[in-house]
């Protein structure tokens, strides 16, 4: 085998939301190599317009969908726009975060509002396109959806309390889901991608060295390789930066 | 005949009955809509229409008028019916009379904005029109314009979420394929434990009122629908090992049914239904179906006429009517299909 992105996927259609850029971004890019076709979402039209026309660019499908994953009435849309182009999604991949206020600060010192927000987009709207987009995965037997989550879903860091809050929800909420779900053929993975280099981490931790974090391009290939191959049990959790699953 | 009463808002979780018809037997019976697992065997087959409701009332910002989707053609012109302007509130019978559009006319719905390309010769509400986007940008710009079709006996106005059943796909229906509505996972979960296979098919159900008696006379209007492989399979299978096919809705009725008349049995594809059922139809794939109440009057009713004697179904409207049922979108259901 001469590349194995010259491989062809299995998946045939994938709706990756936080697309425009970091993780969501290099996700759509390597699944597109391989012939899935993507649905490309994030908040800003532009930087996402141009992960799609580059898609497109090498003889990939891509579409952008605008929308904030935190807007009830978004939903329908991104789903029922999402299924009318590329048919019926079979991979759903929560990969939008809001990381909450910067810099990042105790809980004490977050508003209410903000770890609201927090919750909205990282908890509640997962849960909204899971339902959205879960029902036609459910009527057809398979499907996949996989939520992002982090490190600070298990471990305690201080200044990191709202999106850890967040994660952990999301997480359980997975946990449930794949039991609930597992008659109907239908997966539900948690990936911890590990420490990227991204805009979001150099939000939270502006000083970090770059050359200790993971590049995006690697963590997607992982997390196709880890998706194509198919056997990672409904309702784990996988750390993608030490290659196995907790 | 007393009439039943409407169901005026979204129903809650679970609440709906589920009258059962049994045409061979010639019986009634009364169940919560959670037993419908159970009044199934196992092997048969549920077919489910799994279209997803647009918001196709388009308020219309270059005219004092309603734009309503109805259908959508293969080259991606929609056929619409002009309302009058006014809001969920008046029956679309007392609206008042739209303007006549011309071919040609620019019509506009916020960023939405189309030509219109054809004007029936019939009835000049039918129209054609043109949207100027096509991909991504016209599904955002529709969502964005529009509004879930509502219904005047309804509290609130219809929200997508409302009208969007739980297992609802590609963006194809018009206005909501109610019968499916009902149907929690709860039961879904139930459907599989019992050993009932799953079906689907992607059917575009039109409009059920256009507010003119003339219009309403030709509904429904010809539906474009989509049987998938597996489906075909599945119909196959069921039928081979004895199993029942049931609808859920008349939409997967007219779609399988149509298909059937076409090539004989179900065939995978895109179809486009023009069969109208009624009394006397012979249906060649569906055993029975899952539907809401429907009243005498309703082309709904003369499809139900197909699965059961029309006296049977009188004294079940009668007797459902007497029970409280409720009617409309999100009223009770009614399972036609012999024991």
């Amino acid at each position: 085998m001469s590349n194995a992105n010259q491989e062809r996927s299995s998946i045939e259609t994938a709706l990756i939301t936080g697309a425009s850029r970091g993780l969501g971004a290099a996700l759509g890019r390597a699944l597109a190599a391989r012939g899935t076709r993507v649905v490309l979402v994030a908040r800003g039209a532009t930087e996402l317009e141009a992960v799609a026309a580059s898609i497109r660019e090498r003889g990939g499908e891509a579409h952008a969908l605008v929308a904030d994953v935190g807007d009830k009435h978004a939903v329908h849309a991104l789903a029922a726009t999402a299924s009318e182009l590329v048919g019926p999604v079979e991979l759903l991949v929560n990969n939008a975060s809001e990381l909450g206020p910067t810099p990042l600060r105790l809980l004490f010192d977050t508003d209410c509002e903000a770890l609201e927000r927090v919750l909205e987009v990282n908890v509640v709207g997962p849960f909204r396109l899971a339902k959205a987009l879960g029902g036609s995965m459910v009527l057809r037997g398979r499907g996949t959806i996989v939520n992002l989550s982090s490190d600070a879903a298990v471990e305690p860091y201080a200044r990191w309390g709202a999106y850890a809050a967040s994660k952990a929800a999301l997480d359980q909420l997975g946990r449930v889901l794949a039991v609930e779900l597992a008659e109907h053929g239908v997966r539900v993975l948690s990936v911890d991608p590990g420490e990227m280099d991204t805009a979001m981490h150099r939000a939270a931790l502006p000083t970090a060295d770059p050359a200790t974090l993971l590049a995006p391009e690697t963590v997607a290939g992982r997390l196709v390789e880890l998706l194509e191959r198919g056997d990672a049990p409904s309702g784990s959790r996988i750390a993608l930066s030490a290659g196995g699953s907790s | 005949m007393n009439a039943l009463a409407a169901a005026t808002r979204p129903r809650g979780f679970g609440s709906e009955r589920l009258l059962e018809v049994d045409p061979r037997r010639g019986v009634l019976a009364h169940h919560a809509f959670a037993a419908l697992p159970a009044l199934l065997t196992p092997g048969d087959l549920v077919v489910v229409n799994d279209a997803a409701t647009l918001p196709s009332a388009l308020r219309l910002t270059s005219h004092d008028a309603e734009l309503r989707l109805a259908a959508r053609e293969p080259s991606g012109v929609f056929i619409a019916v002009a309302l009058g302007a006014g809001t969920f509130r008046l029956p679309t019978e007392e609206r008042g009379q739209p303007p006549t559009f011309a071919v040609g006319e620019r019509v506009a719905s916020g960023a939405l904005v189309g030509t219109i390309t054809g004007v029936d010769s019939e009835d000049p509400r039918l129209v054609r029109v043109r949207f100027e986007l096509d991909g991504a940008a016209l599904w955002a710009a529709l969502y964005a314009a529009g509004r879930a079709i509502s219904y005047s006996y309804l509290e609130h106005a219809a929200e997508l979420w409302d009208v969007n059943h739980r297992f609802a796909s590609r963006p194809w229906a018009f206005e909501t394929p109610s019968a499916a509505l009902p149907i929690t996972f709860e039961v879904l979960g139930g459907l599989r434990q019992r050993g009932v296979e799953l079906g689907w098919l992607t059917h575009a159900a039109g409009l059920s009122s256009t507010g003119s008696a003339s219009l309403d006379r030709r509904l429904p209007l010809p539906e474009c629908y989509e049987i998938p492989d597996e489906t075909v399979a599945r119909v196959r299978a069921a039928r081979a090992r004895g199993g029942r096919v049931v609808a859920v809705g008349t939409t997967v009725v007219r779609a399988l049914e149509s298909s059937a008349l076409e090539h004989g049995a179900p065939r995978a594809g895109i179809g486009e239904a023009r069969l109208v059922i009624g009394p006397g139809f012979r249906p060649r794939v569906v055993d029975g179906l899952l539907t809401g109440m429907h009243e005498p009057s309703t082309s709904h009713f003369a499809l139900l006429s197909a699965f059961a004697p029309r006296p049977l179904l009188e004294t079940a409207l009668a007797e459902a009517s007497s029970r409280g049922y409720l009617q409309h979108e999100f009223g009770d259901a009614c399972l036609i299909l012999p024991r």
